[in-house]
């Protein structure tokens, strides 16, 4: 049997699953909280019993089931691992391949809006294959089955997959640990990979960095307080996260809690509730609290200092990002040819502010199409 | 109107509650986990089981799962928790659960006992007789002690909290205004864990009444001068290393509940399991029913939250700059974190007993309870 084979694959998941989240949201058991601290001690016990009450109540898994189902996806095994992934044509042939790379707590379900416009643009010229890949151990590229599902032999996964695909030549785009996917993407398979366009970046200040300038400082000051304030989930997913994975996987609202906070806390306005509850769904009904944290882990085990990149890479800053880049200090590591800055928009662009992300991935782009 | 009574107390859970745990523990939904045998640690090296690299293995928590729901006895527990007499009174605005054991002889010393988390009054039930009635376990009478053994705000019986601020000093202060209550004048203050960050405080805040303080650890760290770090002795910096590594991996669970307790909050108080699980990361080594009798009284009480909460209000609270003064002991154990004496003197200048065990744990009371009252027994003799 070839492993290599790629298979279609539709998201069926059964009804007796759909009652049982229903039945456990029902039978919730809540946990108190301090009267009037708002989100000081983290997700409000009131907002999330209004987002489990519609969820339970009002959402409607089969109606973005259906949704995700438009898009053609595929399973094939890479490196021993189940790979999901949707893979959309674009109807113009001379389309410039694009692997598009969630983070966590997110999935596909974060490009849902952003692939029509990718793949099918007003100007052709625009075009894109997409192929956006459930990252190893998150949705349904989960769970994985052994240790070391690191940013680099994703990276690896990534460049095979393209290979199999047939794309000789592609770019790659993602925020979050798609961000960083994407960029080792461009470390590994540079023969291939055109271009690279980040919505995040983290840049660290070199020790002989000269003064600093106000927005430089208010950035750094912005990653400190996250480092500070923000990290507890990081920590616990980098060091234990399997004594997390008993209560997400056990509690809906568990799951639901862990992972809402972030899109309220990451983001600059407020996201789609439908398309929060589809994400959180996906990894409740895919049990993959514990495999997604474990990346956090594989990848901390092989962290090293940012190895240099000379990739052309395009960089896109939004305001409410954890840790918003400096270009100076982005400079010293990447080939950054394409650098824009907003003034509204957070850690989870593609779901925020769409428009603005796909008009910078198409104008970054345009300089790599044949 | 402050309310300064003081009211009888029996735990009396509800059929009903254990019956919606039992149900809850048949209904766990599993989470997967990588074969151990792909990770693991050929030998232990430190702190960690080998298997435990990625946190509680999942054979453990299905194990005490499946004993937690068929096994385990919660009312044999409860009753042995009844056979000692219990109170709560209301103090700064919180209710205030306790144990209050009279020893036989007269001339007892009071001692409070403040426990750690994620443990409860349980962690004190085994040294409750010997500390009241040495007579009757071997001692000698003069060792004896009236003990109070509270509930922190917000775990167990003593919780949730309903506001902020319930950080060490704070319930520092509220076991002061208790001792006062029950009428002691002089008295003892012991502390292990979250209890070893209250224990000094009580020192600090009342010299004229706390005639000792004792902990099972001194959490004084280094300030990050790398002058202080000069001409450490093989065993500092082996004390050192131990801490790193705790630090490195052990200690998320201390920030997530020192930034955002809330958001462990709902799993906790929705998943037995996830409430074991949680628990047992540091409890593991104690035993099954000590694992499982303080996550029933987290469970019963749904008190996860409030607990995880003592972090947080510890790590927001401003720290008084000046040294202790109360005179202090410390009875170290072998797989624990060990101060540097230096470090330990910064923070607490009477020190006045220092002893290293050669065994015994984070938790001493269930693992070398015979050196801890020893070493209680023996701090205490000399201030009476």
């Amino acid at each position: 049997m070839d492993n290599a084979e790629i298979r279609p694959f539709r998201i069926e998941i059964p009804q007796t699953d759909l009652d049982d989240l229903r039945e456990r949201l029902a039978r919730t058991r809540w946990p108190d909280e301090l009267p009037g601290v708002g989100w000081d001690y983290g997700v409000p016990l009131p907002y999330v019993r209004e987002l489990a009450e519609y969820w339970r109540t009002s959402y409607d898994w089969r109606a973005y089931e259906a949704r995700l189902n438009e898009f053609p996806q595929f399973t094939t095994e890479i490196d021993g691992q189940r790979i999901h992934f949707l893979h959309v044509r674009s109807p113009e042939p001379a389309a410039l391949p694009l692997i598009v790379t969630h983070g966590w707590p997110g999935s596909i379900v974060e490009f849902m809006d952003i692939v029509g416009p990718l793949t099918n643009p007003a100007d052709p010229a625009d075009a894109f294959h997409v192929i956006a890949p459930s990252i190893p151990g998150f949705g349904f590229s989960g769970p994985t089955h052994e240790p070391g599902w690191n940013v680099h032999r994703i990276a690896r996964a990534w460049a095979d997959l393209m290979r199999r695909l047939g794309y000789e030549r592609y770019g790659a785009q993602g925020g979050d640990w798609g961000s960083a996917i994407s960029r080792q993407l461009g470390l590994v398979d540079p023969e291939h990979v055109a271009g690279v366009h980040l919505n995040t970046l983290t840049t660290y200040v070199p020790d002989d960095s000269a003064e600093l300038s106000e927005i430089e400082r208010s950035r750094l000051e912005r990653r400190n307080r996250f480092r500070r304030e923000g990290l507890g989930y990081g920590m616990i997913q980098s060091t234990r996260p399997q004594t997390l994975a008993y209560g997400l996987t056990d509690s809906p609202v568990g799951q639901l809690a862990w992972i809402a906070e972030k899109f309220e806390e990451w983001t600059d306005a407020a996201i789609d509730r439908d398309h929060l509850l589809t994400n959180v769904t996906v990894y409740w009904l895919t049990g993959t609290a514990g495999s997604s944290a474990r990346l956090y882990k594989e990848a901390a085990a092989t962290w090293t200092r940012t190895e240099p990149s000379t990739v052309p890479t395009g960089v896109a800053v939004f305001p409410k990002e954890l840790s918003p880049p400096v270009r100076r200090f982005a400079d010293r590591s990447d080939n950054i040819v394409y650098w824009s800055e907003f003034d509204h928009g957070g850690h989870f662009a593609a779901l925020e502010v769409p428009d603005l992300l796909i008009a910078d991935v198409r104008a970054f782009f345009r300089a790599f199409r044949n | 109107m402050t309310n300064t009574e003081i009211h009888s107390f029996r735990i009396e859970i509800p059929q009903a509650d254990l019956d919606d745990l039992q149900d809850r523990l048949t209904r766990t939904r599993w989470a997967n986990e990588l074969p151990s045998e792909t990770f693991k640690a050929d030998v232990q090296t430190g702190p960690v089981q080998p298997g435990w690299e990625y946190g509680v293995p999942l054979d453990y928590v299905r194990r005490l799962v499946a004993y937690w729901r068929d096994g385990y006895d919660w009312r044999a527990y409860e009753a042995r928790l009844n056979a000692y007499p219990q109170f709560t009174t209301e103090i700064d605005g919180q209710r205030i659960h306790f144990l209050h054991v009279r020893s036989p002889e007269p001339d007892a010393t009071p001692l409070i006992l403040t426990h750690g988390w994620p443990n409860s009054v349980v962690e004190f039930l085994d040294l409750i007789g010997p500390l009241t009635d040495p007579a009757a376990h071997g001692g000698d009478p003069a060792d004896a002690f009236h003990v109070v053994i509270p509930s922190l705000p917000g775990f167990g019986f003593s919780g949730p909290t309903h506001e902020p601020g319930w950080n060490r000093y704070r319930t520092a202060a509220a076991w002061v205004e208790l001792m006062r209550r029950l009428g002691y004048e002089r008295y003892g203050t012991h502390g292990n864990d979250a209890g070893a960050y209250v224990a000094p405080e009580m020192g600090r805040l009342a010299p004229d009444h706390v005639i000792g303080v004792h902990v099972t650890q001194l959490f004084s760290f280094p300030s990050g001068d790398p002058a202080e770090l000069a001409d450490l002795t093989p065993d500092e910096q082996g004390y050192l290393q131990f801490l790193q590594f705790f630090n490195d991996n052990m200690s998320a669970y201390a920030k997530l509940q020192e930034t955002a307790p809330q958001n462990i909050a709902h799993a906790l108080a929705d998943s037995p399991a996830g409430q074991l699980a949680w628990s047992a990361q540091l409890l593991s080594g104690t035993g099954d029913d000590h694992v499982l009798t303080n996550a029933t009284i987290y469970w019963l009480t749904n008190t996860g939250a409030s607990a995880a909460r003592f972090y947080y209000e510890d790590a927001h609270a401003e720290r008084p700059p000046e040294p202790t003064t109360a005179p202090t002991g410390l009875a170290s154990f072998a797989m624990d974190f060990k101060p540097l004496r230096r470090f330990a003197e910064r923070d607490h200048s009477n020190i006045v007993s220092w002893n290293d065990y050669d065994r015994g744990s984070h938790w001493a009371t269930q693992d070398a309870p015979d050196l801890l009252l020893g070493d209680i027994r023996g701090f205490f003799a000399k201030l009476r």
